[in-house]
């Protein structure tokens, strides 16, 4: 039976810049009980739309229906809709951080959402709060009743989530995003409980995530949304092993945890469309391999005979697009030919921050590491666990406490001020996080002018050549010369950290974290370049990351951390099958599982015509079928 | 978008040159600077036009002083006895030939208030100016370094802070004898303080910035990174702080002058018009003398208040009203 019914949503946001269309006529049925997926790039109007189901989204202008329990919220008053938010639809957001208040106990915080609502005294809402954080599996949960949110870590503020979007028995949870700060193992468990909570609690469950792998895993059926329109719709086995829209195809050729390491990936091409100003036929049709003529009319709503709903044009399988082929490897650089195979030598590192109380904390412990030239070496643990720090001392920018750190036969401490610049030339580092490390007040020019001018290379006419040059090999357009980083995409910015770190023609480039913050389909194409300089510059990587299928996708070898130390290296397949380490079977098991592709068996059964312009396409012929079956 | 030429190239986008065909149509969409987003910012804001408005009108007063002077036909420091005081010495108040009155001297106000004008925008610009430099330089180098240095610069602001202001004027005037260029610069060695607070906070939290650290695994020495990578993130409050700077400078000066401690007369300067309104209580007759330079100096102050907050919200406005909620 429908719980949610979601007619021809429709959600205008007026902003400073034009009206941003985030979500355009989107329907979609949940049944009660199932676990619903939505899916799509960042951008794509998931979040929007949950939210102004839920009355959430200041300013917005909606049109549609969405029916939930004979009750449309779109109508509902603000008073009516408090109440059917926490009391009726449970949520979950992203970050539990920025939805726990600070400043009150996680106890306090579940005890006051509950009495919110219904009138029971505050003893038995304690009972209920602390059975609650012991369902979610809170240790020691009476203790922590009265510990605040900033006292938890990443995966136990989820679980609080958990419990407090439980706390009132809501019929429907809507989880946004709620796995995609955490560590992988710890994804895992979140995703397990949530699934476990679901059954337990009898509730129906909608997840939003950007993850084809974590949606795989766990829901019953799934939507594919893309620039706010729905592309793709249908039970999940059907759309993730045998996709019928070609966006859904183009995503899951780009995932990494999809693909046979060693081959690349197949990236879609472009990015996606502006909101402020999308186009009017198909969304996708810019970057779809299978775009007709037709396509730039809006497309009709294809429904085959199990239960797949395509937005789409095409009417059979979309196509399949040759990967993309790779520069033959030149040989790694090496300025002295007599030098040995490995670049960087790690020996019996350690390295302790001081604490203003207490003993110093010992952030790496014994690290012994061999960087051969030429390899991409991977480094996977989870967050905190050591990597950024581990890769700052290879680089030099920190010192290590005890231990060496050798680059090609130098010692890094021992290393003079004229050294250490010359160093900075041979080793560099691209940042995790494609916003936060380029300077947003200078223009992109400038930034990747800044090996030059720092080491005296270059200037004038002569550096921006240079950097014209560089902006074109990692694929960016060289008139975008004085722009500044917020004009930018995520995927755009991460090419221009790369763009920096390979000027000076490095022999060890430090990747840390590199495609973490982007979307699957820009993951795919900056691993690409990432693969194609490497081969054509010969360079060496250091691949730090903590989602193992990337790592095994481009590693050669990979070495595991926990807790400071390095607890396994081996070369990628090996570990890969042969994980000696339990918590590398950890890692393993919580990483995506391949989805096997299997040709459709699907035969279409109607197609129903949007209407020409204006939002509400006519589907009630649609309905009609959809209600003759029931 | 015409999409008759049926289908784009299969994407190889692993090879730049499709990758930069692709990263020229996706932005296609051309954003706007962050300058004229700030001007299209200011320019719905009703109150920051009205002060600009106002600003404008008062400087192109005090640049047209001179010919204030001519089309009157009165210098600035000019008596005319017979015209200008009524027979019993009480000066007349607004008429035709005296537009906004005369005062004790039988001097014209308009025309004074124009050169008034001058003294109060020069000292307000000027001091605001050199206290910012003298501010952010000693943010700058206290954030950024730290340790040692910032403690010693910190103290020397709190000092600073805590001297009081009027009985280190009136000692500095009884040594040195009142001048232009010593009213500015007591105003400057008040003014520096709050902005060298502010900058210093900013750039403690910007020094852990990842781009920092960028700058310094490319090798880029301190003086690099401080005036390349964290000076350019300071524009912000530095222009809202040194525009919320003249209002008190002009303030400032306006009270070293009605004591006496400012500027010499008779050198026409607001502050020392509305002394002059207040000596032997003339104010009760001759009500023009206060509410002219009085209201002209509030008017000045408030305008540039209201512009320095207008450019607050226009340069950032995610930090004045929440940002938008993704
Ligand atoms: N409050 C808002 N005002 C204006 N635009 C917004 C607002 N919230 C989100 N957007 C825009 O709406 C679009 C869709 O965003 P979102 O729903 O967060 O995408 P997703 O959740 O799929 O990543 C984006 O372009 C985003 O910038
Ligand atoms: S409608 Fe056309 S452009 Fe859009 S996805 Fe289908 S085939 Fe591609
Ligand atoms: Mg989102």
């Amino acid at each position: 039976m429908a719980l949610l019914e979601v007619s021809n949503l429709v959600v205008d946001i007026p902003t400073e810049d034009g009206t941003v269309h985030a979500v355009q006529d989107v329907s979609f049925t949940v049944h009660e009980g199932e676990f619903f997926g939505i899916v799509g790039e960042s951008g794509s109007g998931k979040s929007v739309m949950v939210q102004s189901i839920m009355g959430l989204v200041a300013g917005a202008r909606t049109s549609g229906t969405v029916d939930f329990r004979g009750r449309n919220l779109l109508a509902l008053g603000d008073e009516a809709m408090r109440s059917v938010r926490g009391r009726e639809i449970g949520m979950i957001f992203q970050d539990p951080l920025s939805s726990l208040h600070p400043q009150y106990t996680v106890g306090w915080q579940i005890v006051e959402q509950i009495r919110a609502h219904e009138k029971i005294s505050q003893q038995a809402a304690k009972a209920r709060a602390i059975e609650l954080l012991e369902r979610v599996r809170i240790p020691d949960a009476a203790a922590r009743f009265d510990a605040y949110p900033h006292q938890f870590s990443g995966g136990m503020r989820q679980r609080v989530m958990i419990a407090m979007a439980l706390s009132l028995g809501p019929a429907l949870i809507i989880a946004d995003e709620p796995t995609t700060a955490l560590d992988s193992t710890v994804q895992a468990q979140i995703l397990d409980l949530l699934d476990e909570m679901r059954r337990e609690f009898g509730a129906t469950v909608v997840m939003i995530s950007h993850d084809l792998g974590v949606l795989a895993r766990v829901a019953d059926r799934v939507m594919v949304m893309y620039a706010g329109r729905r592309m793709e719709l249908g039970e999940s086995a059907n759309v993730l092993c045998s996709p019928a829209h070609p966006y859904t195809a183009g995503l899951l050729r780009s995932s990494a945890f999809n693909r046979e390491p060693g081959t690349p990936l197949v990236p879609i091409a472009g990015r996606p469309p502006s909101l402020l100003a999308p186009p009017s036929g198909c969304a996708f049709a810019a970057r779809c391999p299978d775009a007709m003529s037709i396509c730039s009319e809006r497309p009709p709503l294809r429904r085959y005979d199990d239960g797949t709903e395509v937005v789409c044009w095409l009417e059979g399988e979309p196509g399949e697009p040759p990967a993309p082929e790779l520069p033959p490897a030149v040989e790694a650089r090496s300025d002295d030919p007599a030098a040995d195979a490995s670049i960087v030598r790690v020996e019996s590192l350690r390295l302790a921050f001081p604490q203003r109380r207490g003993p110093a904390r010992v952030v790496l412990d014994d690290i012994t590491l061999e960087v051969r030239r030429g390899e991409t070496l991977g480094l996977v643990g989870e967050s905190g666990c050591g990597k950024t720090t581990l890769a700052r001392a290879i680089a030099g920018l920190v010192a290590p406490t005890a231990g060496t750190v050798t680059f090609d036969g130098h010692e890094l401490s021992t290393l003079g001020r004229r050294e250490w610049r010359s160093l900075r030339r041979r080793v560099q580092v691209v940042f995790q996080d494609p916003f936060g490390s380029l300077n947003p007040r200078r223009r992109v020019g400038s930034i990747i002018g800044d090996p030059f001018r720092i080491h005296g290379l270059a200037s004038g006419q002569g550096r921006r050549a240079e950097v014209q040059e560089l902006m074109e090999l990692v694929g960016l357009n060289p008139e975008h010369y004085n722009r500044f980083p917020s004009q930018f995409s995520g995927g755009q910015r991460q090419r221009i950290g790369i763009a920096r770190a390979i000027a000076l023609k490095p022999e060890l480039v430090i990747l840390d974290e590199p495609v973490s913050a982007l979307d699957v389909s820009i993951q795919a194409q900056v691993l690409n370049l990432l693969d194609e300089l490497q081969r054509t510059l010969g360079l060496t990587y250091l691949f730090i990351s903590h989602d193992l299928s990337v790592v095994r996708h481009v590693c050669d070898r990979i070495a595991v951390m926990e807790g400071g130390r390095i607890i396994e290296l081996d070369d990628a397949d090996r570990l890969y099958r042969d994980p000696q380490q339990p918590f590398t079977k950890r890692l393993l098991a919580a990483a995506a599982p391949e989805i096997p592709r299997t040709p459709a068996r699907r035969r279409l059964v109607r197609t129903a015509r949007p209407r020409e312009a204006g939002p509400a396409p006519v589907l009630l012929p649609e309905r009609a079928i959809e209600g003759a079956r029931r | 978008m015409s999409l008759s030429t049926s289908k784009p190239p299969a994407p190889r986008l692993a090879t730049p040159k499709t990758a930069a065909i692709a990263a020229r149509n996706a932005a296609d969409v051309q954003l706007r600077g962050s300058w004229s987003l700030t001007f299209a910012r200011l320019r719905r804001d009703p109150a920051s036009i009205g002060s600009i408005t106002v600003i404008l009108l008062i400087v192109a007063f005090a640049l047209g002083a001179p010919l204030v002077a001519a089309w009157t036909g009165h210098g600035p420091t000019e008596q005319f006895r017979d015209t200008g005081l009524s027979p019993s010495g009480i000066p007349v108040g607004p008429s035709a030939e005296f537009l906004l009155g005369a005062d004790q001297l039988g001097r014209d106000v308009l025309v004074r208030l124009a050169y008034g004008a001058q003294v109060s925008l020069l000292v307000g610009v000027v001091a605001s100016i050199a206290a910012s430099v003298i501010g952010v330089v000693v943010g700058v180098v206290a954030g950024f370094f730290g340790g040692p240095v910032d403690t010693v610069l910190s103290r020397i602001t709190d000092l600073v802070m805590s001297v009081p202001f009027l009985l280190c004027a009136i000692a500095l005037v009884a040594v040195l004898g009142p001048s232009l260029p010593l009213s500015i610069a007591v105003i400057v060695f008040f003014s520096w303080t709050g902005l060298a607070r502010v900058i210093r906070g900013q750039v403690m939290a910007l020094r852990h910035r990842e781009f920092v650290e960028a700058a310094r695994s490319l090798g880029a020495s301190r003086t690099s990174i401080m005036f390349r990578d964290i000076l350019p993130n300071l524009v912000v409050p530095i222009i809202v702080y040194t525009t919320l700077m003249i209002p008190s400078a002009i303030v400032f000066e306006a009270t070293l002058s009605f004591l006496g401690l400012g500027i010499v007369p008779p050198t026409p300067s607001w502050g020392n018009m509305l002394a002059d309104a207040a000596n032997g209580s003339l104010y009760l007759i001759a009500w023009w003398m206060v509410v002219v330079p009085g209201g002209a100096l509030l008017a000045l102050t408030l305008a540039f208040n209201l512009l320095g907050d207008g450019l607050r919200d226009a340069l950032d406005p995610a930090a004045s009203k929440g940002g938008k909620g993704a």
